[in-house]
């Protein structure tokens, strides 16, 4: 087995009494994507935070392609390698879809204090950015400010600005929320292709989707992980199903 | 999209055009008057680069605009009266010369700014707004006390300063520099605004979280757009000190700070020509109302107001449309 990427080791996070996660193991190896699913308020978030950035676990430890990264600022974990898309779009709504991009591509190549070329003419970005574009099929509206894209057009833009960063690593905080059935489908072909570039931690509620991408999968209950394995393990995982899925299945 | 660019240049040529005739027309005092409009708008363009472009909500202002006039007034006030402004440990003389006043301001106006800035930027939203007028105030409070350069009373200068060639005294000639350096401010913001520092300063400002996820983090991109901004406002004030051939603690008083924002707000905020037509429009007014009116503020208040709630572009956006990135 080839040495993880992204190693979290121990990670425990609590605010007051909650206890958003209890010594949490999870770990991320190239070519893989490696699901992680639970309830509403289990702790998906809080846990995306303290890898990529954002919140500091209370103990533990987060090892990123080897080195110790829990006390580093956001900026610092993406610039090491992470592309990481949000559960909430968080684009900048007031600018073009293409500069969006240009974004990641002018971000991921460091040079921002460039005060008068002008950077919707750089080739090199352009270059990265549009390529990143016909990826996720968005060409067509690259001139369309952010604010007037549908919802699923805006996921496929945070995954678009991701790529231009050429991460090492994909943080996906539920990327098909709010996606109809043709767009969670092409997604999901999508993070197919993506995960030859670099592997994927999905948080994710749709569970099909879940169950038809992913290599691995961990549960997430209550701030613990009650579960860890391949699809089948946690398909056929007794506890699994009584935490977690037996509803959702039912239902 | 179209309209925007065409707004701008009519503008421009409103403002080379208006003291042209008043020139021919001999109304010297209408000179001074766009001279004051124009001075205004620079200080408006410094605002609106860390307001519109940068989001910082800067309440202090006036200390830029002030520290300028300051910078002005201390150089003249010891090049007349023939003694150096410092003698210990080297001699520093004051100055006549325009260029060098202006390089002095840009100087420590942008350094003020940093000062500021690396302080005031370690909060946001109404504390920024809070942090940037106080260090304002204490500025303001310290030219009171500074009985050196007259205090509360101010410093006169006697004859403007000296730019090579050119006769300052004459209101068009001194027109036609404040004018020439609208434009290269201008020009500046604009290519900034276009470069990789306005593509991440915009993204910063428009959402945190962002720019940060693309690896890049928004204290550098605040910090240079405050000392940028923080610069172009120091110029303005020393060319509004040499128009009038005085300064005075008045420079930055919080009133000041606010005229500034209405220069941005009325004009539109974000835009490179905004705060031009922002002053414009407020000297205007000033000169119009303030004729019928010793309350013409009230006017000002209600067209504020209407502004805010109606046309968020200012009078830019209101003519041109809004932006939008496809034709």
């Amino acid at each position: 087995m080839t040495k993880p990427l992204l190693d979290v080791r121990g990670v425990s996070k609590s605010f007051g009494a909650v206890q958003a996660s209890t010594d949490i193991n999870l770990d991320l190896r190239e070519g893989e994507i490696h699901a992680l699913i639970g309830p509403n308020g289990a702790g998906k978030s809080t846990l995306i935070k303290q890898i990529a950035g954002g919140l500091r676990p209370d103990s533990g430890t987060v090892f990123f392609d080897g080195q110790d990264i829990t006390g580093l600022s956001t900026a610092a974990r993406a610039r090491l390698g992470m592309g990481r898309t949000f559960q909430i779009s968080s684009l900048a709504m007031d600018y073009s879809v293409l500069q969006n991009v240009v974004l990641g591509a002018l971000g991921r190549r460091g040079d921002i204090f460039r005060f008068f070329r002008p950077v919707m003419k750089d080739a090199d970005l352009l270059a990265t950015a549009n390529q990143a574009l016909e990826m996720v099929g968005l060409e067509d509206v690259k001139n369309f400010m952010t604010s007037e894209l549908s919802h699923g057009q805006r996921r496929q833009l945070e995954v678009a600005v991701a790529l231009t960063l050429s991460p090492k690593v994909f943080l996906m905080d539920e990327p098909m929320a709010g996606l109809g059935a043709d767009g969670s489908r092409r997604l999901m072909e999508l993070l197919g292709e993506f995960k030859q570039m670099a592997p994927i931690l999905l948080v994710e509620h749709d569970m099909d989707a879940v169950f038809a991408l992913a290599d691995r999968i961990s549960v997430l209950v209550y701030g613990k992980i009650i579960a860890s394995g391949s699809v089948d393990d946690i398909r056929g995982n007794p506890i699994v199903r009584s935490a977690y899925l037996g509803e959702e299945i039912d239902a | 999209m179209r309209k925007e660019p065409l707004l701008n240049m009519a503008l421009l040529i409103a403002l080379l055009a208006f003291p042209l005739w008043a020139w021919v027309a001999d109304e010297p005092f209408l000179i001074t008057l766009t001279t004051r409009a124009i001075i205004f708008a620079i200080a408006g363009v410094g605002l609106n680069f860390a307001l519109g472009f940068g989001g910082l909500v800067s309440f202090g202002h006036a200390a830029f605009f002030g520290l300028g006039g300051y910078v002005m007034g201390v150089l003249a006030f010891h090049a007349q009266t023939y003694t150096p402004v410092l003698d210990w440990p080297f001699v520093i003389n004051g100055t006549k010369s325009m260029p060098i006043v202006w390089m002095v301001a840009i100087v420590l106006s942008g350094a003020l700014a940093v000062a500021i800035g690396a302080l005031s930027l370690r909060t946001s939203g109404v504390y920024f707004i809070m942090i940037t007028l106080a260090f304002a105030q204490m500025l303001y409070y310290f030219t009171i006390s500074w009985s050196t350069y007259g205090g509360e009373d101010g410093l006169s200068i006697y004859v403007r300063n000296d730019f090579p060639g050119l006769n300052t005294m004459d209101p068009i000639q001194y027109y036609a520099i404040c004018y020439v350096l609208l434009l290269i401010v201008l020009g500046l913001v604009y290519a900034i605004s276009k470069s990789a520092f306005g593509l991440a300063l915009g993204a910063s400002r428009q959402n945190e979280d962002r720019i940060q996820a693309v690896g890049q983090g928004p204290f550098g991109l605040y910090l240079t757009a405050f000392a940028i901004s923080g610069a172009i406002t120091g110029l303005a004030g020393v060319l509004h000190a040499d128009l009038n051939r005085f300064v005075s603690p008045t420079m930055f008083s919080w009133h000041t700070s606010g005229e500034i924002m209405i220069f941005v707000i009325l004009g539109g905020v974000g835009r490179v020509f905004g705060p031009v037509a922002g002053a414009v429009l407020f000297i205007v007014l000033e000169h119009t109302l303030g004729g019928l009116s010793e309350f013409w503020h009230i006017y000002l208040g209600a067209m504020l107001l209407g502004v805010v709630l109606f046309a968020r572009g200012g009078l830019i956006g209101l003519i041109a449309g809004r932006e939008v990135a496809h034709d």
